[in-house]
């Protein structure tokens, strides 16, 4: 009998954009093993997704900027999950710009969390992924990874660096049948935007931007921005000259 | 700071929102120098959602589920879980919540706290009737879990209780088997309102559910569409259309005045009437058919509306309903929104609940200030002298002696009261 439950690992799985992706795959025959840094937000995740219909789910916690605890937790993973047909990449931090251009161990701190955490984790998951042949690597960049803005830029490098390296590892994996999606998700509307003075009409729901993420993964999209209309937004930006570029306020 | 609004869009103040994310971080976010106030979806038509100049702990973080058990249909969640989020999942497992009211966008917090009432009252009562036990946080850090049993009367402060003893953070909800998503309904035209009780009265028995559309312009004769239903297993293989509408700008002026009401009550009325035999339909349209058209609340343009329900007890419901329908009649103004309904013998759990045995009658008035108002005294002094109530989570104006009679419990309420939450309709009518 073929075994149709889709495996699934999310790290970062407390996020909100995250959760309201794996509600929707909870919806069918899912299996999940959860990562995240908070044990009682974790559990109340599983709780959720548990009541949603989801088969097993496991749960581990992890902070990923401890690189060395990646290996135990992927064994772990594996070991509980068999194989991988998901993983979803989803922690990240929203840094103080201004405090991080006065700290530089605030800086190298938020750069590692968005950055190289995520470099660190899917080298390891490349590795037995393209071993195993098949699956998904899903990865949430930013559209702030498209152009350096003086308000942001420190997250911008950090997830400018996590889109090139998908890339890459995307033409690598193509030939083992594994794929890779890099996520560019504009304004959404999570803990993470909280309070902050965004313009109304361009903040999608958590829901929204789940929907459009899992159907992605199903038609293997390479980039995805989300919601769509982000595409035309960064093709207008990214191609303001530079002159003009450093004179704006953004 | 950011401007909120309540459904009737009466008024656009500012407010200090902050989002409870984590039920286990509850505690921690409530101190503040400022009075709080919990707002859920802001469904309600007034002010019971609102704290202009003061904080809202906005609950949409709160939306998770914890437990559900096959056996026995017990389902305890997160407070800010929507009723729709509740009946998607449950439906088609077979269960459903036992009293929805005509929207399913609504928290479940604002259910209890409202202690909201559905079409089938005279059958299962309100939604504080179907809650096994909640967990409430007070601003002060305590946690109190109270329950029929336990701490009944905490229980009772807090069923209807209009945010105002505490946050409710997640509850147990007892849902119900159904054989499936659809209903079987017949709709039957009435010209008179001793009509209409005959429907009602030789219905409750045997229909779950009961409803009528009332045209609001044809004064005391009265006229509507008496509407009843009950859960059927059969299932057609349609699914419900999900394509909804928007209303995608507040229009200048209100799109319901005297020129397209009448047009509108005049043509649902004979559409309707001549409805054939029974009918199958799905749920969703039966219970929420405004929950289609989204933001329908903007159509009353920029000055916004109010909505008048009241309750009048049984004996005098027919004269005093009469003499309401013949007031709004006489000065022409109201809305296609009007309903009108029996409820059950049932006395509610909560202190403040608004059900009560009688009659309700609900209706939309766009906002026209001081017109409006006078209207709404006059109807208020029918209510007052029929021993009758208005409901809270509709009012934005009842003036405080008809709030105090109608409501006898409030001296027993206010000592359950946080002093760290406070509401602009608690300011309005009870003082703080
Ligand atoms: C189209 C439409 C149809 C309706 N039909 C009906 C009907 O048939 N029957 C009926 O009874 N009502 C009806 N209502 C009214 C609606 O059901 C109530 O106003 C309900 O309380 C709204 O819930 P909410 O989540 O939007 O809460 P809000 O309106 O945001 O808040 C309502 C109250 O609940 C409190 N509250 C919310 N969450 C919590 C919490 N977690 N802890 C403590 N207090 C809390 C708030 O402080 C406030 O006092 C209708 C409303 C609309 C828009
Ligand atoms: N929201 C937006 O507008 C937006 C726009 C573009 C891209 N994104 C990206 O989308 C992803 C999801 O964010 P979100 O919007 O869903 O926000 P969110 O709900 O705040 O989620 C961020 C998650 O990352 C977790 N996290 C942060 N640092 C971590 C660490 N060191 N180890 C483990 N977990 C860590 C957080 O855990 P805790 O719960 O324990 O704090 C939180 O669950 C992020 O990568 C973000 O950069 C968001």
């Amino acid at each position: 009998m073929p075994d149709n439950t889709k495996k699934i690992v999310i790290i970062g799985a407390t996020s909100a954009i995250a959760h309201a992706c794996a509600r929707l795959w909870a919806l069918g025959a899912a299996e999940f093993f959860l990562v995240g840094r908070d044990p009682e937000k974790l559990r109340q995740a599983a709780e959720d997704l548990t009541v949603r219909g989801a088969g097993q789910v496991a749960t581990y916690v992890l902070d990923a900027n401890e690189l060395a605890k990646h290996p135990a937790m992927l064994a772990r993973c594996f070991e509980t999950l068999g194989r991988i047909d998901i993983a979803l990449i989803a922690h990240g931090t929203l840094p103080d710009q201004a405090a991080c251009e006065q700290d530089v161990n605030l800086a190298l701190q938020e750069f590692s969390s968005n950055g190289l955490s995520v470099i660190a984790l899917l080298t390891l998951l490349a590795n037995r992924m393209e071993a195993q042949g098949s699956g998904t690597l899903a990865v949430i960049s930013s559209v702030a990874g498209d152009r350096g803005r003086p308000s942001n830029y420190l997250y911008g490098t950090a997830k400018a660096a996590v889109t090139t390296f998908c890339e890459g590892l995307r033409g690598r994996l193509y030939k083992a049948g594994v794929h890779v999606i890099t996520i560019k998700p504009g304004f959404v509307d999570t803990p993470m935007t909280q309070g902050l003075p965004l313009p109304k009409l361009l903040v999608a729901s958590p829901e929204a931007v789940a929907k459009s993420i899992c159907q992605a993964i199903e038609k293997r999209t390479n980039t995805l921005y989300t919601p769509a209309f982000w595409w035309a937004i960064m093709l207008v930006i990214k191609h303001i000259p530079t002159f003009i570029f450093k004179r704006a306020r953004l | 700071m950011v401007t909120v609004s309540s459904w009737g869009r009466l008024s656009r103040l500012e407010h200090q929102v902050k989002v409870l994310s984590a039920r286990h971080q509850v505690a921690a976010q409530l101190p503040s120098d400022q009075l709080g106030l919990v707002y859920g979806m802001g469904r309600s038509y007034g002010d019971a959602c609102l704290n202009p100049g003061g904080v809202l702990w906005n609950t949409q973080g709160l939306n998770r589920f914890i437990r559900f058990d096959e056996d026995t249909g017990r389902l305890v969640c997160e407070a800010g879980v929507l009723l729709r989020d509740i009946q998607q999942l449950f439906v088609p497992r077979g269960w459903i919540l036992p009293v929805t009211p005509g929207t399913q966008l609504i928290t479940v917090g604002g259910a209890i706290a409202n202690d909201v009432h559905g079409k089938n009252h005279h059958q299962l009562g309100s939604f504080g009737d179907h809650i096994h036990w909640l967990k409430l946080i007070r601003t002060d850090g305590t946690m109190i879990d109270c329950s029929p049993d336990v701490q009944p009367d905490w229980f009772a402060a807090t069923i209807g209780g209009l945010g105002l003893t505490g946050v409710i953070t997640e509850a147990q909800i007892q849902l119900r088997r159904i054989p499936g998503p659809w209903l079987v309904a017949e709709t039957f035209p009435y010209h008179s309102l001793t009509d209409f009780f005959h429907w009602a009265d030789s219905s409750e028995a045997a229909w779950e559910h009961t409803v009528s559309w009332i045209d609001c312009l044809h004064g005391g004769t009265a006229r509507g569409l008496f509407m009843r239903a009950n859960p059927i297993p059969s299932a057609p293989r349609i699914s419900p259309a999900s394509r909804k509408l928007a209303m995608p700008f507040v229009p200048p002026i209100s799109l319901v005045n005297k020129i397209s009401l009448p047009l509108f009550n005049n043509a649902y009325f004979y559409l309707k009437k001549r409805q054939p035999e029974p009918q199958i339909v799905h749920y969703e349209n039966f219970f929420y058919p405004l929950d289609n058209l989204l933001n329908w609340n903007r159509m009353y343009g920029p000055t916004g509306f109010f909505q008048y329900q009241s309750v009048l007890p049984r004996s005098v419901g027919l004269e005093a309903t009469q003499a309401m329908l013949a007031e709004i009649a006489r000065c022409g103004e109201g809305s296609f929104l009007a309903v009108l309904k029996t409820f059950g013998e049932r006395e509610a759990l909560g202190m403040m609940s608004f059900p009560q045995p009688g009659v309700t009658l609900a209706l939309d008035f766009p906002n026209k200030g001081e017109r409006t108002l006078r209207l709404f005294a006059r109807l208020d002094a029918i209510v007052q002298e029929a021993e009758g109530r208005l409901y809270l989570a509709k009012d934005a104006r009842m003036p405080r002696d008809l709030f105090v009679a109608g409501y006898p419990r409030l001296n027993e309420f206010i000592h359950y009261r946080d002093p760290g939450i406070s509401s602009a309709l608690s300011r309005r009518l009870i003082g703080d």
